[in-house]
């Protein structure tokens, strides 16, 4: 398992988690979790996903949804699960 | 499982607060480079340290891409060159020469700074910590990226008076040499009592020589964090004031653990210390002042500034404490006046004197930081001001320091610009009664009896 927390912050339209799973499920990335609130007519969501079986670098990922996020008009973020896990774990 | 209000509580540290990792700095041990050949010593010093860090300001961009959190420097840290240097060095320039490999070096390796061209002489000086004291207005003149320091005394040896005096002369020298650049050389100068071996922030670092071959030491940040945690709290007590800032220090000194364990182990090279240090930029927000505010001063150097910075600094270090496996540098809240807009406000309002920063320096983490005084200030009068700092710092046991710049050519009233993270500072006036005969009269100041620990 390799845990990846992905974030998509913007304004709420159609098809966000669409296009992201779409992009996720084509690049063999399994989604664990999703959750989502809409705060101040902003769109909020994260998601919990396993790369293990992505053959693509952390690196190129993250580009490549940072990308997609333009295209949509949200941002669109990964990180390593650790840091979350380490600031609000003991 | 992680939730996503924890999600959104750390972007937002990171996003709209500046949390980051502000250095991760590479120890690197030089005492192997000895050598009685400048040319062959040279060579040596720029082979280990290139061989050493070549991965280093990759290997931080990788780790900051893959947890979305800044990690604003690369830097290295060397053995004391004063002891490196001393077999093949016999002047001034042969020591500069010296610095001029590791601002070479550092530019090979891409990291912004290094540090160690310093000098450890709280007892006394060698002929070769001599020698490179002398050196370091050429040195810092020649080079952009190296950073200097000396350590002038302890708890445990007293103050080296001799080294205070020879100081205030080296760094109105300094000023002199960079006098085009606003006298920049001096804010990569830096002196020291109870200097510790471990300290990751600039200019002060060095590889301490009981440290191991190479060490990744981390110092962490994040002003704003605390800032903005303190604004929910407005109005509480002290009790609850204290209560944020630990928890907060907490959260932001695990991400400077999480850093410093992934560059460990990706760099193969030991973890040392996390430095939690609440250390400001001159970003707006990122700001220690403003967090003395928040608690409750009109500005910074209110009367209240001294217990505010001191809880401050105490609630710091209890919370970041438990986050890291090993605590060490400088750890605590900086002060420095250019380096913080909420300080630079403060001056300009008049609200901060030199004295009063010297108040404060006896509760924050290290001491009289980026200050900008009139360029025509003597040298006996900042051997004076060195020296009482240094006093604060062996009688309290605890790290203090002097990094002070004398403008030449300028006075109170107006401005200095040194640009990026060193900010701008408006020029504070300086005590003009004199300290000559006091400065002048050699020798060293004893330890203190509560030295006497054995």
């Amino acid at each position: 398992m390799n845990k990846t927390i992905i974030t998509v912050v913007g304004r709420d339209t159609v098809g966000i988690i669409a296009k992201v799973c779409t992009y996720l499920a084509e690049n063999r990335i399994n989604i664990l979790d999703i959750s989502q609130t809409i705060v101040q007519g902003y769109f909020n969501m994260m998601m919990i996903v396993d790369t293990v079986g992505m053959e693509k670098h952390f690196g190129e990922m993250a580009q490549e949804l940072h990308e997609l996020g333009n295209e949509i008009g949200v941002d669109i973020k990964c990180q390593k699960e650790e840091i979350f896990d380490k600031m609000h774990r003991i | 499982m992680i939730n996503l209000f924890e999600v959104v509580e750390t972007n937002e540290m990171i996003t709209k607060e500046n949390l980051d990792v502000r250095t991760i700095t590479l120890g690197i041990s030089l005492l192997d480079c000895i050598d009685s050949d400048l040319a062959r010593l040279k060579d040596k010093i720029h082979h280990k340290i290139f061989e050493a860090a070549k991965n280093l300001v990759q290997t931080g961009e990788e780790i900051s891409r893959e947890f979305g959190i800044p990690i604003v420097n690369k830097r290295i840290s060397v053995t004391p060159v004063a002891l490196i240097g001393g077999a093949a060095c016999h002047s001034a320039e042969d020591f500069a020469s010296i610095a001029q490999t590791l601002d070479q070096t550092a530019k090979e390796v891409g990291v912004n700074f290094i540090g160690g061209y310093s000098a450890l002489v709280s007892k006394g000086m060698t002929e070769a910590d001599e020698l490179l004291i002398r050196s370091i207005p050429l040195a810092l003149s020649s080079t952009e990226r190296v950073c200097s320091s000396v350590n002038l005394g302890s708890t445990r040896t007293g103050i080296n008076m001799d080294a205070v005096k020879l100081m205030g002369e080296i760094v109105k020298q300094t000023a002199e040499y960079t006098k085009e650049e606003d006298s920049l050389g001096c804010a990569k100068l830096v002196v020291f009592c109870n200097a510790p071996d471990d300290n990751p922030f600039m200019a002060g670092a060095f590889h301490g020589v009981t440290e191991p071959d190479k060490v990744i030491n981390v110092g962490v940040s994040g002003p704003g964090v605390v800032k903005n945690a303190l604004s929910k709290v407005r109005g509480e007590n002290f009790e609850v004031l204290c209560e944020t800032i630990k928890k907060t220090a907490f959260k932001v000194t695990r991400v400077g653990q999480l850093v410093a364990q992934e560059a460990s182990a990706r760099l193969g090279v030991p973890f040392g210390i996390v430095d939690l240090s609440l250390a400001p930029t001159p970003a707006i927000g990122d700001s220690v002042a403003d967090i003395l505010c928040e608690i409750g001063l009109e500005y910074a150097g209110a009367p209240g500034s001294t217990a505010a910075l001191a809880l401050l600094n105490d609630q710091v270090k209890k919370g970041g404490v438990m986050a890291s496996s090993y605590v060490g540098g400088l750890s605590g809240a900086f002060i420095p006046v250019s380096e913080d807009q909420g300080m630079i406000d403060a001056v300009s309002a008049g609200a901060l004197s030199l004295e009063k920063l010297e108040a404060m320096t006896c509760v924050c983490s290290v001491g009289l930081d980026m200050i900008a005084i009139p360029g025509d200030t003597k040298e006996t009068t900042i051997s004076g001001i060195i020296a009482d700092e240094m006093a604060i710092g062996m009688v309290n046991q605890k790290t203090t320091a002097v990094r002070i710049i004398p403008v030449i050519g300028k006075g109170v009233g107006e401005t200095v610009e040194f640009g990026g993270l060193l900010g701008y500072a408006p020029i504070m006036p300086v005590n003009s009664f004199s300290c000559d005969a006091f400065v002048n009269r050699g020798g060293r100041i004893p330890a203190p009896i509560h030295s006497f620990k054995n």
